[in-house]
């Protein structure tokens, strides 16, 4: 293999060109490369999404078959939480855990690579299923069988997608606990690590104790489908619930999986354009904690129509209410950490606290939906949907798009164009809330999900929610022109751009070198 | 990288897998636990005789009809019910008939599982003796009839006038 040795600086001796991405074991190329692949999978996403929205615009069956509608639905659901949103937070944790605690790079490089070159292969799996006769999953993104046990060669690559996604999960996990177990700077105990630092650590212990119970879940479901096994098959004195409990011991935690770094990501914001540190520091930290070991065993609050003696509904129900209670202390700190603080309003800050301001309309539905008498009305319904998406787009999303604008300076040693972000965050904000909170009329009054009809008297929240999504889908167009902008030809940026930045990333030039903190630095 | 903190890495990395591969091993695990518990729990038990109170009422004034239905799912066996219907009033017992026949020239094993309709009905219907019970064992061309004694719990909500009993004949692996 012939290598361009590119020499521009004294450490930067890497190939050049297509080679030095894929043979790349820099964790900070492995970052970009995580971020922009979960930005393809974001669109990929968001046109099924449009998709779905532009049938549910009108009663009646316009644009897709409800066969398509269905394999819309699953793969919407699973491009986005596997191929969107767990890669971005993978991602950030690529660029900024190692600067963050002054490591020269992730602990194990190698397989940093390895875990990044499964994932497009993953996804280029998924989006072929659509192209295979029989059509892509259609059975939900959750993959209950019967249903899941009964399609045709899409649900296989499903299937096998889902196992390689789970394998890149863990070895990223593995490489982050041990990154940031054995690598931090001299004096950086772990009660002064950085809060994403501590988000992560505990999002990646949740990783490696549920993602192989998914890996054996799907597993099972491949036996069943093809070697005669029946763990899941009624007909082989099989049972379809157990599949739910299996599945959702993964699925419950896997949601905290995708928030925790969120908040992390806050966690981080708030203090910075609040020139203030974060109140509260020591009970953020244990809340999370806490949360992760909440978040194991309320499993079943999925499952309170499935068929649950009433103790157990009530064990779930409880328990599951209880997350409120560390989820309350996060937000009290944020508020706290804004009270009497200098504030400004950049782009990143703004979509925090739309994080804050929406997440808690998210959570408090979460609520909502675990009384199990109300859940078991809404169970199903486009409440539940919009329970999901204000936690997962204005949760998750929103803060994924906090930190890129955050640390876009640090990465690529320019600055993003202001006006723009602001009106990214303002635009978004409002499609946003225009395409989802009137879902939750509509779940309150019966629309189920997952159904590409409903019945006329839908019709006016429906269209008033199609237009927001299409509205929001837009509006994603002009991030990438932003980012893209920003790397191109944004203003210079100094070394630290935001005035109250207080981590040790900000410590190194802008953009951060290739190699950065090759002698750690010593915090006092 | 100096070589000790490699060597700590490394050693970190080796516990993580195994404890992935511990946790996949759980995901397994789960299956038998959750059988476990089912069985001490009572709940969906389709294996033990129902125990019911000596003194029920029976309620004269209404009378139920339960069709009675057989299917067999990947057996060489013919399984019927003998009565196709059966009217009885809600706490008296009855016991209805049904054959099976191994049409095959080998011995084959099977197990019954019952299904109901309404779905409800399981929880009225009290069986005290039932081929769902245990496995059954045929021996090439054998021909069995086999009982099923049952009541149903007069709290039956009263706008319930027809049911529906079904049973599926499942293959058991050899040896099971």
């Amino acid at each position: 293999m012939a290598v361009v040795q590119d020499v521009h600086g004294h450490h930067d001796h890497h190939p050049s060109g297509i080679m030095r991405w894929v043979t790349t074991t820099n964790h900070k190329d492995i970052g970009t490369m995580y971020l922009w692949f979960s930005f393809a999978m974001f669109l990929v996403g968001g046109f099924l999404a449009m998709g779905i929205r532009a049938e549910l615009f009108m009663p009646g069956i316009q644009i897709l078959e409800p066969e398509l509608f269905n394999s819309f639905t699953t793969l919407h659901g699973l491009i986005m939480v596997f191929g969107a949103i767990m890669p971005a937070f993978v991602g950030l944790a690529n660029w900024q855990v190692p600067m963050m605690i002054g490591a020269p790079d992730m602990a194990f490089a190698r397989m940093n690579n390895w875990s990044f070159w499964l994932l497009p292969v993953a996804g280029a799996l998924l989006i072929s299923s659509f192209f295979v006769p029989g059509g892509a999953a259609a059975g939900g993104w959750t993959f209950y069988p019967p249903l899941s046990a009964q399609g045709g060669l899409g649900v296989d690559m499903m299937i096998f997608a889902i196992h390689i996604l789970g394998a890149s999960s863990i070895m990223g996990a593995i490489n982050i606990i041990t990154t940031i177990l054995n690598m931090r700077a001299p004096g950086m105990t772990l009660m002064k690590m950085p809060m994403f630092v501590w988000t992560w650590l505990i999002t990646a212990y949740l990783l490696v104790l549920v993602m192989p119970v998914l890996a054996g879940t799907v597993t099972m479901l491949l036996t069943d489908r093809h070697f005669g096994t029946s763990f899941f098959n009624a007909a082989g004195g099989g049972d379809p619930v157990l599949f739910q409990h299996v599945f959702w011991f993964f699925g419950h935690p896997e949601v905290y999986i995708m928030i925790l770094p969120a908040f992390g990501v806050v966690s981080e914001i708030i203090p910075t354009f609040s020139r203030k540190p974060l109140f509260g520091y020591s009970s953020m930290v244990y809340a999370t904690a806490s949360i992760a070991i909440l978040s194991c065993v309320v499993w079943a609050h999925h499952m309170f129509t499935a068929g649950m003696p009433a103790v157990g509904q009530l064990f779930f129900m409880y328990a599951t209410m209880l997350i409120a209670v560390p989820t309350g202390v996060k937000v009290f700190n944020w508020t706290a950490t804004m009270w009497r603080g200098s504030m400004t309003f950049e782009t990143p800050m703004l979509f925090s606290i739309g994080f804050v301001f929406l997440f808690v309309i998210g959570g408090f539905s979460g609520v909502v939906c675990a009384i199990v008498p109300i859940d078991i009305q809404v169970q199903d319904t486009y409440y539940v949907i919009a329970h999901f998406h204000y936690v997962l787009v204005s949760g998750a999303l929103f803060a994924i798009f906090a930190a890129v604008y955050y640390w876009l300076p640090k990465w690529a040693g320019r600055m993003y164009d202001e006006k723009l972000g602001k009106m990214h965050f303002w635009l978004s904000m409002i499609f946003f809330n225009v395409a989802f909170f009137v879902q939750h009329f509509l779940g309150l009054a019966g629309m189920p999900r997952r159904i590409p009809d409903y019945s006329l008297q839908f019709a006016d929240f429906n269209m008033i929610s199609s237009i927001g999504a299409f509205g929001f889908g837009l509006t994603q167009l002009l991030f990438l022109y932003i980012v893209i902008k920003c790397i191109r030809s944004g203003e210079k940026a100094t070394d630290k751009p935001w005035e109250g930045g207080s981590t040790l990333e900000w410590t190194l030039p802008s953009p951060a070198p290739y190699h950065s903190f090759e002698t750690p630095p010593v915090i006092k | 990288m100096t070589q000790s903190v490699t060597k700590i890495n490394v050693a970190m990395l080796k516990k993580l897998l195994v404890f992935s591969m511990i946790m996949f091993g759980f995901g397994y695990a789960l299956v038998p636990m959750y059988e476990k518990f089912c069985e001490v729990t009572g709940i969906n038990n389709l294996l033990q005789p129902d125990v019911v109170d000596k003194n029920i009422k029976v309620d004269m004034t209404r009378l139920i009809t339960i069709g009675l239905d057989a299917n067999v799912r990947g057996l060489p066996w013919q399984f019927k019910s003998l009565q196709s219907n059966v009217k009885i009033h809600p706490g008296e017992s009855i016991e209805v008939m049904y054959e099976i026949k191994n049409d095959s020239d080998r011995e084959v094993s099977g197990q019954a599982i019952p299904s109901y309709s309404p779905r409800f009905l399981e929880k009225y219907l009290k069986k005290f003796e039932c081929f769902c019970f245990t496995k059954q064992v045929l021996k090439p061309g054998e021909v069995r009839r086999m009982p099923v004694k049952f009541i149903i719990d007069p709290q039956i909500p009263v706008d319930v006038s027809a049911v529906t009993i079904s049973y599926t004949f499942f293959a058991l692996e050899p040896g099971k």
